[in-house]
């Protein structure tokens, strides 16, 4: 007997109470559009909460700024891989979202004269490159928990309608490819639902937990994403991950780039500030990239701190202890509690650590997903929009500033609510009718997961999968371990397809909904390590042996044949490719140059 | 590497399946790689997929992982391992004085209802204006040990006056966000929020046990936050 799934119709369905649905939930429902948000954890609890250092905005609060400065900074920061009319479009926005959110709330930190503290961030300098610039809004080293709970709050002023702890399983597309909404599990009941709207936006953040050393909380396993490319969509530039610099050691927990901009420093086993090698200008401030490979280099060749040498230290000794309870409390329990050091004592054990994925689902800077088609190489989904990590608009091309992803969110959260509300406006009445076979994915991924006899084991086949990832698609890349990668990879996705679960309980079966999440996980993974086999230069977060620094490719750089973005099609595990956009909105392109610090 | 083996009673049930709930004993090697409870507990689900519990950042931000630990409410995430007495079987029960759903997650719907009942947003009716309200430093710091509460629920469901009145008593949660929206010189609704308090039950069933400060993973004190709130209606009504 097939399963009942009932159906529910909203005018717009969000997948995702984060930042990003969060912000576009605030747009929808104060419209007074009817909206579903559907989060599998309480909206407060969502992985944007772990956001420390601050939200990017040039309010030029301590010192002159400009957001033609941040935008230089952040196509630079992308490795030109970013595309300019979406950057532009970021930066202008950040000051007005920022100011959005103080309005609503958001606790941030003060200057003397009552305006918004700002501090230094990697990668954010002045007048076009020149010297580092306070540009991070920051609460303490808190500042995606503020935001997260403000955004929140407002949603509640607004009476946004929440369904708290539903797992949304699959994108519902017609024959026409428009979207129709999802279906979605009922966590604590074990029931179906079918979620049927004019508008279909998912903001259900990245897949960070593909890897085995993640800073990433445990629900990041990317659901949009692995929905988005079962129903046909594209996922782009997967193999674009940010590895960043300062993860605890052995933890992962995520020590915030905040505490370098307020003055903390790298230390290899001498003692010495290894970054005035590799980045004589920014230092410890460089790109989170370059940050990195110069901790993993460092490493390499003996100069790792610890019995194992194999991490570095990340010293803020040196600060007044008054200065770290103020700005970086947070941290200090960090420290204490998964490094086991107080910082204001001794140094914390560091190492790069998987962070943030710069790809995801296609969309223009309006929040709407696009495909190529027939006439253009960016056609657009009807009825479906995503925002936030799990989308590309693509702001971070091949690596993202720290502070770009909270503003990132907040820009295109907004975006994406605004043009959903413009063409709920514009539509007829009446919801287009469901296909014949909009439950047929689910019901079958179902079935099988319930029937599974003799199947693989989920968090034996899970740990696999992060292992191989880990190995084979990390800091540095080399082509070998790539290609030996796409077959590994291919094999754990076998195991994947047969996964079997003890619990057949209806009630708030975790044991389910973890094997549903790894189907979703499996799509992001292969996606990462067949985009990252294929793409034979060096840029940004990815870095080849085979494509080294070279008089006609500096850093490995190939434009001639690589400042394209890959597009991976689940169905046939194949790629495409489509053209940056170099023509921002209204300035002048930022040509191509080396990238240096 | 050095392994050793844990023992646990873990609270059991599943509506689906039991008629009644049970402790489950129920053993786990860890190894040095594992400092925290939470650790213990995915290997545990590792070897028994039945467990259920929620969890999420793994940092003590998020709030998923609250739960009665050897007695006392607490994050699983920020619990160390060797805190535990060796030879002692840990037990580990739901958040107290809430309906179960299963194992150890808890229906937090009554805990919710009462934060949003405090009304938990920026009241403040003027005109935005273009840039930010100004707030100075000072009155900023006002906020500090109020806004960082990631709404786990250990103090509440450690609060005898909450478990009594879970409908009727606010609970050390929600007021320790009403007060942070109080103490926000951007705020204009102090009297509106004194009036929605203005009861026999909302603030008053607070009798200063003080289990909220105890417990609180984030170091919070909502019993502080009440007394700040009690003394604004007694020097309101004189």
């Amino acid at each position: 007997m097939k399963p009942k799934v009932t159906v529910r119709k909203f005018d717009a369905v969000i997948v995702g109470a984060g930042g990003a649905g969060l912000r576009a939930a605030i747009q929808l429902s104060e419209s007074g559009f009817k909206t579903a948000v559907l989060t599998k954890v309480f909206p407060t609890r969502s992985h944007t909460v772990a956001a420390q250092g601050g939200v990017a905005a040039s309010l030029g609060n301590s010192e002159e700024d400009h957001w033609h400065w941040h935008m230089y900074d952040t196509v630079k920061g992308s490795d030109w891989l970013g595309d300019q009319d979406a950057i532009e479009f970021m930066c202008r926005k950040a000051n007005e979202v920022v100011i959005e959110l103080e309005h609503y709330g958001m606790p941030f930190d003060r200057l003397d004269n009552g305006r918004i503290y700002q501090r230094p961030f990697g990668g954010h300098m002045s007048n076009f490159g020149e010297k580092p610039v306070r540009r991070s809004c920051a609460a303490a080293d808190r500042t995606g928990h503020a935001m997260l709970h403000a955004m929140y709050q407002r949603n509640v002023k607004a009476n946004t309608q929440f369904f708290v702890e539903w797992m949304a399983l699959d994108l519902i597309r017609d024959q026409e490819g428009e979207v129709l909404g999802v279906t979605a599990l009922e966590m604590e009941t074990g029931e179906l639902y079918a979620f049927h709207a004019k508008a279909t936006i998912f903001a259900t953040g990245g897949a960070g937990r593909i890897f085995h050393s993640s800073t990433n909380a445990f629900i990041n396993t990317g659901d949009g994403l692995g929905m988005a490319a079962r129903a046909g969509i594209p996922l782009e530039d997967m193999e674009f991950w940010q590895f960043h610099p300062t993860g605890v050691a052995g933890a992962g927990v995520l020590i915030t780039e905040g505490v370098r901009g307020e003055g903390g420093i790298l230390r290899n086993s001498q003692g010495e500030r290894f970054m005035e090698r590799y980045a004589p200008n920014a230092k410890d401030l460089a790109s989170r990239d370059v940050v990195s490979r110069a901790m993993v280099t460092e490493i390499n060749e003996g100069r790792g701190c610890g019995p194992n040498k194999d991490y570095v230290l990340l010293d803020i000794t040196h600060l007044e202890p008054d200065v770290i309870m103020k700005r970086l409390p947070g941290i200090r329990e960090i420290a204490i509690q998964f490094a086991g050091v107080d910082p204001i004592k001794a140094p914390i054990p560091v190492v790069p650590t998987c962070h943030y994925q710069m790809g995801g689902i296609p969309t223009n800077y309006h929040g709407q997903v696009v495909v190529p088609g027939k006439r253009t190489q960016n056609e657009i989904v009807p009825g479906f929009y995503a925002a936030g990590e799990c989308a590309c608009a693509s702001v971070h091309g091949a690596n993202r500033l720290g502070t770009n992803s909270l503003l990132d969110l907040l820009v295109f959260g907004k975006s994406a609510g605004e043009t959903a509300v413009e063409e709920l406006k514009k539509s007829p009445k009446a919801h287009k009718d469901l296909p014949a076979d909009a439950f047929d994915r689910t019901l079958e991924r179902l079935n099988r997961l319930n029937t599974q006899k003799d199947g693989a084991n989920v968090h034996e086949t899970r740990l696999a999968m992060q292992r191989t990832m880990q190995k084979h698609a990390g800091v540095f890349r080399f082509a070998h371990l790539l290609k030996e990668g796409v077959e590994k990879i291919l094999e754990v996705q076998k195991a994947v397809n047969q996964t079997e679960i003890k619990d057949k309980s209806m009630v708030f079966n975790t044991a389910r909904i973890e094997a549903l999440e790894l189907d979703n996980m499996i799509e992001a993974a292969v996606a990462t390590m067949v985009s990252a086999e294929a793409r034979k230069e060096s840029r940004g977060a990815h870095v080849r042996d085979d494509c080294p620094d070279t008089p006609e490719h500096p850093n490995g750089r190939d434009d001639d044949n690589w400042l394209k973005h890959t597009l991976w099609f689940k169905e046939g595990n194949r790629l495409e490719y489509k053209s940056v956009n170099l023509r921002p909105l209204t300035v002048d392109t930022i040509p191509l140059k080396k990238r240096a610090y | 590497m050095t392994t050793r083996t844990l023992h646990f009673k873990i609270y059991r049930y599943d509506p689906d399946q039991d008629r009644k709930p049970y402790l489950q004993d129920i053993s786990v090697e860890v190894d040095s790689n594992d400092r925290k409870l939470l650790d213990a507990l995915v290997k545990l689900k590792a070897k028994d997929d039945s467990i259920a519990f929620r969890r999420s950042c793994r940092e003590g931000v998020c709030g998923s992982d609250a739960m009665n630990i050897n007695g006392k409410n607490g994050l699983a995430c920020l619990t160390d391992l060797a805190s535990f007495p060796e030879g002692k079987p840990i037990v580990l029960r739901p958040l107290p004085g809430l309906p179960v759903i299963r194992d150890l997650i808890v229906d937090m719907t009554q805990f919710f209802k009462q934060y949003h009942s405090i009304k938990p947003y920026l009241i403040n009716d003027d005109p935005p204006p273009e840039r930010e309200r100004l707030q100075s430093p000072e009155e900023r710091e006002e906020l500090n040990g109020l806004y960082e509460c990631i709404l786990c629920a250990c103090c509440s469901t450690s609060c005898p006056s909450f478990w009594w009145n879970p409908d009727k008593f606010v609970g050390p949660a929600g007021l320790l966000a009403a007060y942070r929206f109080i103490a926000d010189t951007r705020d204009q609704a102090t009297n509106e929020r004194l009036d929605n308090l203005e009861d026999p039950y909302r603030l008053f069933r607070c009798h200063t046990i003080m289990n909220c400060v105890d417990v609180c993973p984030k170091g919070l004190n909502p019993t502080k936050a009440i007394g700040k709130i009690k003394a604004m209606m007694v020097q309101r009504a004189i």
